[in-house]
């Protein structure tokens, strides 16, 4: 038997009450899991104090790739492999081959940005769905989710402070830990 | 509730712009009388090397008419009177190098001044609301076309035989007056474009660029005014639709005059890319103007909407069109790499196999792509107030540079570069022509509220939240 978490999840209608309702639950002490929202939320990020993404690093490491792939496949066979005189020009004419590096690096960096991005939002087309909490929280309801074990309020008080702060409703999940 | 803010233009900073004005000139003033006559020593002992490369290559690009400039210097004592007849450049150089300056740096700013109007424009016209704490910066810009007009038009009367070689009359007829005798100095590349750089039109074009751009800034900052004393989105209405004629305007002129100013110094040259790298060229040193003067008066304690998004935005700008103008300069050049074509090749054959000036088309390189790219790639360098400012100021004179590297081989021939008199004459009316830009500027920005308070797009600005 696994072991499971529980979660209590605090529905709202509205994201300027949900951004209220983070900045008032963050002063009472409490540990926010998660806010799902239909859209991006300005300001959501700083007021949960996410830590900006590392995927830029991603992109410049996948761009880089993209770059040494291009010269080497452009330099490798036109400069060494089977050089030809093209125009006169030398056999490794650089401004000849900065096209393809160009194409390549934007190639591979939106292409393995998109890859890392689906794989670590759980995405990736194999092993298991998408969990969600609330599929209501990708048409027009507004989540936040509190992982209960890791607070020291429990699940009452935390109910009555999620109605205080404007939930239209509250609602509790376990969910079994793969 | 939002309040105005007005800027005022103290007599301290006023004294700061006139002491660089002054500055500029004192070293302009001592390159030409007392560095200009030293310097004529050491062309001479250059001359030697380059005059058969000189003449070799000029007699390929103007059919052999053209002697280098110290040989014409030489020339014009012994044989001035035939000269004259052929209707050959006058000054020669030192006076010239002052001719080329004043030209390049009236043209450089000229562009930066409607690069203003510009960013208002398709502002209006994209509906973005982000830029409307800062849009009586660029506003302010327009202050200075009418200097730029008087500056740039008076040039040209005044100095177009020695700028364009295209102005001469005796390029254009086959034959002598006689009818029969083939014309020497006949130029059959040159004739084919009489049609674009005809005396008439040209003129037509110069005083037409001015005043349409003048007329609908004018415009522009009228409607701007007025909504500041009556809240009506009439004015809001009218500059989306003066912004639209501007933008017709602007995408056919910028192209023209870049071919007009800088282009046909080099007659036998012609680039398509031309235009849009000119303008690529003044659209980022125009961001990079807007980008200073906002984070500068941000730090005098003005615009107090304007945080660190706004920041980040201008700084996306001048990132992007910094890889823009990249993008159109490697363009330009790949294809005339490519190609391979004589009319087109020795443009970049006098930039880069000359060691008077690849150092600068180098640094032009680095300064104006490799420099902001590197250093404006993450998103906190693009909220520091201080990186902005380092990186505007790299742009600003990396984009002199890239005008002067334009400008300057198809006028002086081998007289430019970086040589001894590079930071009088050239820095010193740099600095001239900068002042005068700046304190027009400055000018304009204390005429009227820092904040368009009654824009629709405001509250919108203020509220401006960058990811």
């Amino acid at each position: 038997m696994s072991k499971s978490t529980n979660y209590i999840i605090g529905v709202f209608n509205d994201e300027d009450v949900l951004m209220d309702a983070v900045s008032t639950l963050k002063s009472s002490g409490v540990k926010i899991q998660e806010a799902y929202t239909p859209f991006p939320v300005h300001g959501l990020d700083d007021a949960l104090g996410y830590k900006p993404s590392n995927l830029p690093i991603a992109a410049f490491l996948f761009g880089l790739t993209g770059t040494i792939c291009a010269l080497l496949l452009t330099i490798g066979t036109m400069g060494f492999d089977w050089p030809m005189d093209i125009g006169g020009k030398p056999f490794v004419p650089l401004p000849h081959f900065i096209p393809v590096t160009f194409e390549l690096t934007i190639l591979l960096a939106s292409l393995g940005m998109v890859a890392t991005f689906l794989i670590i939002s759980n995405l990736k087309p194999w092993g298991h769905d998408p969990f969600m909490f609330d599929g209501r929280s990708t048409d027009d309801k507004f989540l936040i989710v509190i992982d209960l074990d890791k607070n020291k309020m429990d699940k009452v008080a935390l109910t009555n402070l999620f109605k205080q702060t404007g939930a239209s409703e509250v609602n509790s999940k376990i969910v079994e830990n793969h | 509730m939002v309040v105005e803010e007005k800027f005022e233009f103290t007599s301290g900073a006023k004294k700061k712009i006139i002491t660089t004005f002054v500055v500029g000139l004192v070293l302009a003033l001592i390159g030409i009388f007392v560095i200009g006559s030293g310097n004529h020593g050491h062309e001479e002992a250059h001359g030697a090397d380059h005059s058969k490369e000189t003449v070799a290559a000029s007699a390929q690009h103007h059919g052999g008419h053209e002697a280098s400039a110290n040989e014409h210097a030489g020339a014009e004592h012994h044989e001035g009177g035939e000269h004259a007849e052929g209707g050959h450049h006058g000054a020669t150089g030192i006076a010239l190098r002052v001719i080329k300056n004043l030209w390049h740096n009236s043209v450089f700013f000229t562009g930066i001044a409607v690069i203003g109007v510009f960013f208002i424009a398709f502002n209006y016209i994209a509906q973005a609301g982000w830029s409307a704490a800062i849009k009586r910066v660029p506003e302010a810009f327009g202050y200075y076309i009418p200097f730029a007009a008087i500056s740039t038009i008076t040039l040209f009367f005044l100095f177009k035989q020695d700028l364009f070689h295209w102005y001469h009359d005796g390029l254009y007829n086959p034959f002598l007056a006689d009818g029969k005798t083939p014309n020497p100095e006949y130029d059959p590349i040159i004739a084919s474009k009489t049609w674009y750089l005809g005396k008439g039109f040209y003129i037509f074009r110069l005083f037409a660029y001015f005043i349409l751009w003048f007329l609908v800034w004018f415009k522009l900052r009228t409607n701007s005014l007025n909504e500041d004393l009556n809240a009506d989105l009439k004015y809001h209405d009218s500059s989306i639709f003066w912004s639209a004629i501007f933008l017709i305007i602007w995408g056919v002129t910028s192209s023209t005059s870049a071919w007009d100013w800088v282009m046909s110094a080099d007659p036998h040259f012609f680039s398509t890319m031309f235009g849009w790298y000119v303008l690529a060229s003044w659209f980022v040193t125009g961001l990079a103007f807007i980008t200073y003067i906002t984070v500068a008066l941000k730090e005098a304690g003005y615009l107090s909407f304007v945080n660190e998004n706004h920041f980040h935005d201008l700084g996306k700008f001048m990132f992007a069109f910094s890889i823009f103008w990249t993008y159109i300069w490697f363009a330009q050049f790949l294809l005339i790499y490519y190609a391979n074509i004589p009319e087109e090749s020795y443009y970049y054959v006098e930039r880069l196999k000359n060691d008077t000036y690849s150092p600068i088309f180098f640094i032009n390189l680095i300064v104006n792509f490799l420099f902001p790219f590197l250093v404006l790639m993450t998103r906190d360098a693009k909220r520091q107030r201080i990186i902005l400012k380092v990186v505007a100021v790299a742009i600003i004179i990396g984009h002199w540079l890239d005008f002067y590297i334009m400008l300057t081989p198809p006028i002086l021939k081998h007289e430019g570069g970086l040589d001894a008199n590079f930071l009088f004459i050239e820095l010193g009316l740099a600095l001239v022509f900068g002042s005068i830009f700046v304190f027009l500027i400055m000018t304009g920005l204390s005429k009227a509220s820092l904040v368009a308070k009654n824009h629709p797009m405001l509250e919108e600005s203020i509220h401006h939240h960058v990811v």
